[in-house]
């Protein structure tokens, strides 16, 4: 009988975004290895899985900064799960820009969080699902890769490595049968986003925003952009000429 | 600083909003110098979920199932989850919520702290009678687990204690075992309120549903359709979609006034009398007609709306509706949307618990200033004469004597306040 069990990995599976993805996995068959730095977080995430339907949900705590944790971290991981369908990268933080420019190692701290952590991990996510010859790679990069903005460019920058990492790893990995789709979500309404200005009409909650990742992993989209309108809003802003988008408060 | 508005959108106040995401940080995040407030989905129509200039802690993010035991249908959660949330996950395993009102985009929290009860009163009771324990967290860090057993009095000041006595965190609800989605649903036209009378109690031993839509410009001889229903075994059907409509904008003016009420109360009335019965309906469909357009509560313009919702004892339930029918129907003023129903025999647990023996009435009015609330005055007083009281989660502007006299048992709860949580309802019922 062949095994329709989706076997899922999430690192920061206690952010938002992932959470609501990971319910409507549970939802279906699904057993879960979760990432997180929280182990009471991560806990409760599991417990509302299972109670969700989820199969067996594993958890693991790790601090994705420590990139010298990864490689145990994923031995486990194939362990406890023996293949992987889906790898869901998701843990980010949102920087304070102006501290950023003020402090170097603050600025390198979250460059590493958003950045060096994810490429990290998608290395050697990257050779073990080669290996296995299967599955997606999902991972969360964000519309503020697109362009730099003076608002927050540190995270930006370190999105748009995320992004450019994914778009060489995916015609790599293609010839494996492993598909890998980055995702740039606009503004979601999480507790990252929380006491920020954001403009109503464009925040997006986080099951709306799960439900399009979901639908994107089933059909192999290389590139989402999530709630799909953040595709024309960016296309416009990429292709505003650089003598005015400096002069643009952004 | 945002502003916040309830569901009857009377008003637009600053609040200081937090974010509560995690339940064992929230003893942590409860502390401040300034009084607040615990807020869900901002369901109640009046003032109970508002506590203008001071912090509202938004449960939105303490949402997450907690345990389920399949044998017994006990599920314990946080006190965030939506009841819709508990509905998807569970019909489909043939477990349903024993009791849901109107709507079922509230949360657990909201429908615990307000005693909330549906159209099964009469055999179920309201949604604390089929809570096992909550957990409530007050503002000065103490944690109270609390059951009809384990610090009782606790328990009965917080069922129906409008999030006064502390933040409910999480609970633990027993949920009820049913056939399917499905529900068997019989209307009959009624001309007159022994009419409805006489369906209500012929029907309570054998239906589990009861509820009665009541034409509310008919007057004294009321006439309207009475509704009642109970779970089937699934017979293969389509079920709703899961889209839904909204009310894209504020109308300047009510789309509920003098020229379209009475037009859609007679087609309702002469469209629905029609019907073949019995019908066999999806349970969304039965319970929450209105969740299907969202934001409905746009409806009444930039004004907003109230609703009266009174409960008089059965007693002299006929006459005093009859007198309260007959005023609103010589003001024209109203909705459609217009309830009426008998509760079941049983007092309810909570010490501020809105429902007792008796009838109760539900009536949403456009909010046209001093005509309406003359007209609550009125009101006010056959309820006050028949010794009923009105539903605070519906409330926004009861005089304090009424509410005194409707709800022998605040002295008793007070006791049990959280000095640290105050409500726009508190400060104008209460006093602080």
């Amino acid at each position: 009988m062949p095994d329709n069990t989706k076997k899922i990995v999430i690192i920061g599976a206690t952010s938002a975004i992932a959470h609501a993805c990971a319910r409507l996995w549970a939802l279906g068959a699904a057993e879960f290895f979760l990432v997180g730095r929280d182990p009471e977080k991560l806990r409760q995430a599991a417990e509302d899985l299972t109670v969700r339907g989820a199969g067996q949900v594993a958890t693991y705590v790790l601090d994705a900064n420590e990139l010298a944790k990864h490689p145990a971290m994923l031995a486990r991981c194939f362990e406890t799960l023996g293949r992987i369908d889906i790898a869901l990268i998701a843990h980010g933080t949102l920087p304070d820009q102006a501290a950023c420019e003020q402090d170097v190692n603050l600025a390198l701290q979250e460059f590493s969080s958003n950045g060096l952590s994810v490429i990290a991990l998608l290395t050697l996510l990257a050779n073990r699902m080669e290996a296995q010859g299967s599955g997606t790679l999902a991972v969360i990069s964000s519309v503020a890769g697109d362009r730099g903005r003076p608002s927050n460019y540190l995270y930006g920058t370190a999105k748009a490595a995320v992004t450019t990492f994914c778009e060489g790893l995916r015609g790599r990995l293609y010839k494996a049968g492993v598909h890998v789709i980055t995702i740039k979500p606009g503004f979601v309404d999480t507790p990252m986003t929380q006491g920020l200005p954001l403009p109503k009409l464009l925040v997006a909650s986080p099951e709306a925003v799960a439900k399009s990742i979901c639908q994107a992993i089933e059909k192999r989209t290389n590139t989402l952009y999530t709630p799909a309108f953040w595709w024309a809003i960016m296309l416009v802003i990429k292709h505003i000429p650089t003598f005015i988008f400096k002069r643009a408060r952004l | 600083m945002v502003t916040v508005s309830s569901w009857g959108r009377l008003s637009r106040l600053e609040h200081q909003v937090k974010v509560l995401s995690a339940r064992h940080q929230v003893a942590a995040q409860l502390p401040s110098d300034q009084l607040g407030l615990v807020y869900g989905m901002g369901r109640s129509y009046g003032d109970a979920c508002l506590n203008p200039g001071g912090v509202l802690w938004n449960t939105q993010g303490l949402n997450r199932f907690i345990r389920f035991d399949e044998d017994t249908g006990r599920l314990v959660c946080e006190a965030g989850v939506l009841l819709r949330d508990i509905q998807q996950l569970f019909v489909p395993r043939g477990w349903i919520l024993p009791v849901t009102p109107g709507t079922q985009l509230i949360t657990v929290g909201g429908a615990i702290a307000n005693d909330v009860h549906g159209k099964n009163h009469h055999q179920l009771g309201s949604f604390g009678d089929h809570i096992h324990w909550l957990k409530l967290i007050r503002t000065d860090g103490t944690m109270i687990d609390c059951s009809p057993d384990v610090q009782p009095d606790w328990f009965a000041a917080t069922i129906g204690g409008l999030g006064l006595t502390g933040v409910i965190t999480e609970a633990q609800i027993q949920l009820r075992r049913i056939p399917g989605p499905w529900l068997v649903a019989e209307t009959f036209p009624y001309h007159s309120l022994t009419d409805f009378f006489h369906w209500a109690d012929s029907s309570e031993a054998a239906w589990e549903h009861t509820v009665s839509w009541i034409d509310c410009l008919h007057g004294g001889t009321a006439r309207g359709l009475f509704m009642r229903a109970n779970p089937i075994p699934s017979a293969p059907r389509i079920s709703p979609a899961s889209r839904k409509l909204a009310m894209p904008f504020v109308p300047p003016i009510s789309l509920v006034n003098k020229i379209s009420l009475p037009l859609f109360n007679n087609a309702y009335f002469y469209l629905k009398k029609r019907q073949p019965e019995p019908q066999i309906v999806h349970y969304e469909n039965f319970f929450y007609p209105l969740d299907n357009l969202l934001n409905w509560n746009r409806m009444y313009g930039p004004t907003g709306f109230f609703q009266y919702q009174s409960v008089l004892p059965r007693s002299v339930g006929l006459e005093a509706t009859q007198a309260m029918l007959a005023e609103i129907a010589r003001c024209g003023e109203g909705s459609f949307l217009a309830v009426l129903k008998t509760f079941g025999e049983r007092e309810a647990l909570g010490m501020m618990s809105f429902p007792q023996p008796g009838v109760t009435l539900a009536l949403d009015f456009p909010n046209k200033g001093e005509r309406t609330l003359r007209l609550f005055a009125r009101l006010d007083a056959i309820v006050q004469e028949a010794e009923g009281r009105l539903y605070l989660a519906k409330d926004a502007r009861m005089p304090r004597d009424l509410f005194v006299a409707g709800y022998p048992r605040l002295n008793e709860f007070i006791h049990y306040r959280d000095p640290g949580i105050s409500s726009a309802l508190s400060r104008r019922l209460i006093g602080d």
